[in-house]
């Protein structure tokens, strides 16, 4: 913005000064020192790289990735594609970053729902409740979330078993076996009806941009939600119908000592899920709070002057402002929970860092195997930092 | 107007006169007032109110059941060990705080040699006091680092014993909470000089530095705690050279520290950022050297910026200690988890967990209503 105003004359770099060989140059001091910490840090990693070639000598412990094709013999009890004991290693491994993946993008979700709650709870008018989430929040942050991992875990395992397994409403059981849940007899029809509600969102998300388009153009608001309805819900039923609406409920049933039927959730799975949603809402909430409360009170009171309706005021005048404070820091708290889902390994529930874990003291590749894990991690962490700056930079505010 | 008139009329006040301010309706101020203003300012208000209480009561008549009035306190104990028959019998129904007071010195100071408990909780004041010393403003000096050297030595010391008529006590028998004073303490430390120099080589002019500490910060903290754990636990063993062998500890020391050190010096390079500009250049006009400039002009300023966020990653780090428990080094979490593992004890993990869950939140609550207070108090200025 400034180039036009800026005076020709400043533009012009400032004229080069020739490299003098001599300690009171800043440049050759900045030279000397980079070239001594990079020697210095070269030295201490080429001793413990040649220490590390002489011990793996000494132990005749094999190098290389060559173990991920041989067969693992590790049973897992929770996998999203199909895996035995004797698939390899590298399956293995894959079935484990589902695993962390499943409970990293699920406990995201569910996080982000209760500590938005708990967030605006915490700023209502209403003493009792803000005082009550108050309290959470503090207990919640100020305990280690591993602790809560164990916590959450014992009381699964304290609960009755299948025969007396808790029936808080019709066709779920919770017992120490885990959480069964009714579910339905899945078939393609289904497949399709899915596939048909994402078209839907895409479909609607497209004619949302387009009516906006054309209200720019011509100032004409158009009514998104009756075409949004129809694609949303209506295709994915009509699909369904058209392909013969199949529909067989599955519900749970005890036979014998366990239970049949419906879809389980394991104790560890939920014990893991529970504390990790807990403990991140807690930190969610703050943000949140924070994120509202930087909104100016003059904002509110301005959209309140021009009439704005509650529902209109959220949606325009806060949440965009609040949005650009609450979004930072919450994506550091999306990676704390997909890296605190590690914790897994201690309540025995398989994700990578487990599988991995159990891969290197069988094959003894103790380096390959942390390699694996922090690689894992890394792209994972990329990867949603890459989504969350994108995501930032559109709802950024945009300065002249 | 109208108000004037009339009261001159019924004769109460004489015009001119101010009558004294009379006070709002009852309904208005006082207890009810508060009440209708904060529970019942309308039906969703109300009925969230009730909903709650009705919730809050059940919880803590259920809470009080199972913590007081059910509870077993204590339990035989024969030479066949504890008799938990008693506690068997409530079927999860009242709390078992036999477990506590049967195992609180192993859950405090793990299998450190019984006669000589003592020394640990020693050690546990001595950490509580440096804590407060360092906490008052007051002893904010160069000698408080000599107290923390002082401190630190007779921590040492108390711990290892073999001096001063004390038994030898190998480092593999300590355990419990001194463990988890002593992996926070020595980690942050160490870490805090370090995340300062990480933060200054990340702002750095100087390519091949910058590109240094950027490689650090980014790499450590994609990675979990755990990861760098198991790295210390079964990775760095094959880094040294034969022979030479550093004990687990201090070995998950190393990997406390190096993490800690890289949230913190995001911490510090955001205050490093927030300084003005003019700070810098004033400095550089004076003609200081980048050290002089840095550590008489721009850290003294820089560091008071983050003095809260820093308390916060304190407080993470402290709880963070209690991973090391993967790896099986004996802090107070993994005290607790062991103390059930004896099978008169086992299932009554709750109880021991709500126990030790109540010792960190008092280290961690008193830390955050500290970096509350503080926080208040260097933003006074600022404030109208």
């Amino acid at each position: 913005m400034s180039e036009a105003v800026l005076d020709p004359r400043f533009r012009r770099k400032p004229p080069k000064r020739p490299l003098r060989l001599s300690w009171s140059d800043e440049r050759v001091r900045g030279i000397v020192w980079q070239i001594l910490v990079v020697a210095v840090i070269a030295v201490i990693v080429w001793w413990l790289w040649s220490n590390t070639v002489r011990n793996l000598e000494i132990r005749r412990i094999a190098t290389g990735f060559g173990f991920l094709n041989r067969e693992a013999g590790l049973p897992i009890a929770e996998h999203l594609i199909d895996y035995s004991p004797t698939d390899t290693y590298f399956r293995a491994l894959v079935v484990g970053v589902l695993n962390t993946l499943k409970v990293a993008v699920v406990g995201i979700i569910l996080a982000t729902i209760l500590g938005t709650m708990i967030g605006i709870a915490r700023l209502s008018r209403n003493w009792l409740l803000s005082r009550i989430a108050g309290v959470y929040v503090e207990a919640i942050r100020d305990v280690p979330l591993l602790l809560q991992l164990l916590f959450w875990y014992t009381i699964l395992q304290g609960l009755p078993g299948p025969r007396q397994a808790l029936n808080p409403v019709e066709g779920v059981f919770l017992s120490n076996r885990g959480l069964r849940l009714p579910w339905i007899d899945w078939q393609a029809a289904h497949s399709f009806a899915l596939l048909a509600f994402v078209i839907g969102i895409a479909g609607t998300w497209a004619y949302a941009r387009r009516a906006r388009r054309l209200q720019m153009a011509d100032g004409q608001p158009r009514k998104v939600w009756p075409i949004g309805l129809a694609l949303v819900i209506g295709l994915p039923i009509a699909v369904w119908g058209a392909l013969g609406a199949p529909w067989t409920p599955d519900i749970p049933e005890l036979r014998g000592f366990n239970f049949r039927g419906g879809i389980v959730v394991s104790p560890e799975y939920f014990a893991l899920l529970v504390g990790l949603v807990t403990y991140t809402s807690g930190f969610i909430a703050e943000i949140v709070r924070a994120g509202i409360l930087a909104v100016s009170q003059g904002q509110w009171e301005a959209a309140q002057a021009l009439g704005l309706r509650p529902g209109m005021l959220l949606r325009r005048i806060v949440l965009p402002q609040a949005l650009r404070v609450i979004v930072p820091p919450m994506t550091s708290q999306y990676l704390n929970l997909t890296k605190n889902s590690s914790l897994a390994v201690a309540i025995g529930y398989q994700d990578i860092v487990s599988i991995a874990n159990t891969t290197l003291n069988q094959t003894g590749q103790a380096i390959e195997g942390i390699a694996i894990i922090m690689l894992v991690y890394l792209t994972i962490s990329l990867s949603i930092s890459m989504f969350m700056n994108w995501y930032n930079a559109r709802i950024a505010l945009v300065e002249r | 107007m109208s108000d004037i008139t009339q009261k001159i009329e019924l004769g109460t006040s004489v015009a001119g006169v101010p009558e004294a301010p009379r006070s709002p309706p009852m309904s208005a101020i006082g207890p009810i007032g508060w009440l209708r203003a904060n529970l019942f300012s309308g039906w969703l208000s109300t009925a969230v109110t009730l909903l709650l209480a009705y919730l809050l009561v059940r919880w803590a008549i259920g809470f009080v059941d199972w913590a007081f009035l059910n509870a077993v306190w204590t339990v035989p104990v024969t030479a066949q060990g504890a008799q938990t028959q008693a506690c068997r019998q409530l079927h999860g129904a009242g709390a078992c705080w036999a477990v506590i007071a049967e195992k609180h010195r192993f859950i405090l100071f793990g299998t450190y040699p019984f006669e000589e408990h003592w020394r640990p909780a020693v050690v546990c004041v001595i950490f509580v006091a440096l804590y407060a010393v360092s906490a008052m403003r007051r002893f904010w000096r160069w000698e408080l680092a000599l107290v923390w050297v002082a401190a630190l030595v007779a921590i040492g010391v108390l711990m290892w014993g073999g001096i001063l008529g004390m038994l030898y006590v190998p480092q593999e028998r300590w355990g419990g909470l001194p463990i988890t004073l002593i992996l926070a303490t020595f980690g942050l430390a160490f870490a805090f000089p370090l995340s300062i120099l990480v933060a200054l080589g990340r702002r750095s002019q100087l390519p091949a530095i910058k590109a240094l500490c950027v490689l650090y910060v980014e790499l450590i903290r994609g990675v979990p705690l755990i990861s760098l754990l198991f790295m210390a636990s079964v990775m760095f063993p094959l880094f040294l050279p034969e022979g030479m062998n550093i004990d687990k500890l201090l070995r998950a020391q190393i990997a406390i520290i190096l993490f800690a050190a890289a949230y913190l010096a995001e911490v510090v390079r955001g205050g490093l950022q927030a300084l003005p500009k003019g700070q810098y250049e004033a400095a550089d006009a004076m003609g200081l050297s980048y050290w002089q400039k840095t550590g008489l002009i721009i850290l003294p300023q820089a560091l008071r910026l983050v003095i809260p966020p820093l308390v916060n990653t304190f407080i993470g780090f402290f709880k963070d200690t209690s991973l090391v428990l993967i790896i099986g080094i004996f802090d107070l979490l993994t005290a607790g988890k062991t103390a059930i593992v004896e099978p008169a004890w086992q299932g009554f993990g709750v109880e021991v967990y709500v126990t030790v869950g109540v010792i960190y939140f008092c280290f961690c609550f008193a830390m955050s209503k500290y970096s509350q207070g503080l926080e208040a108090e260097l933003n006074r200025h600022r404030r109208r």
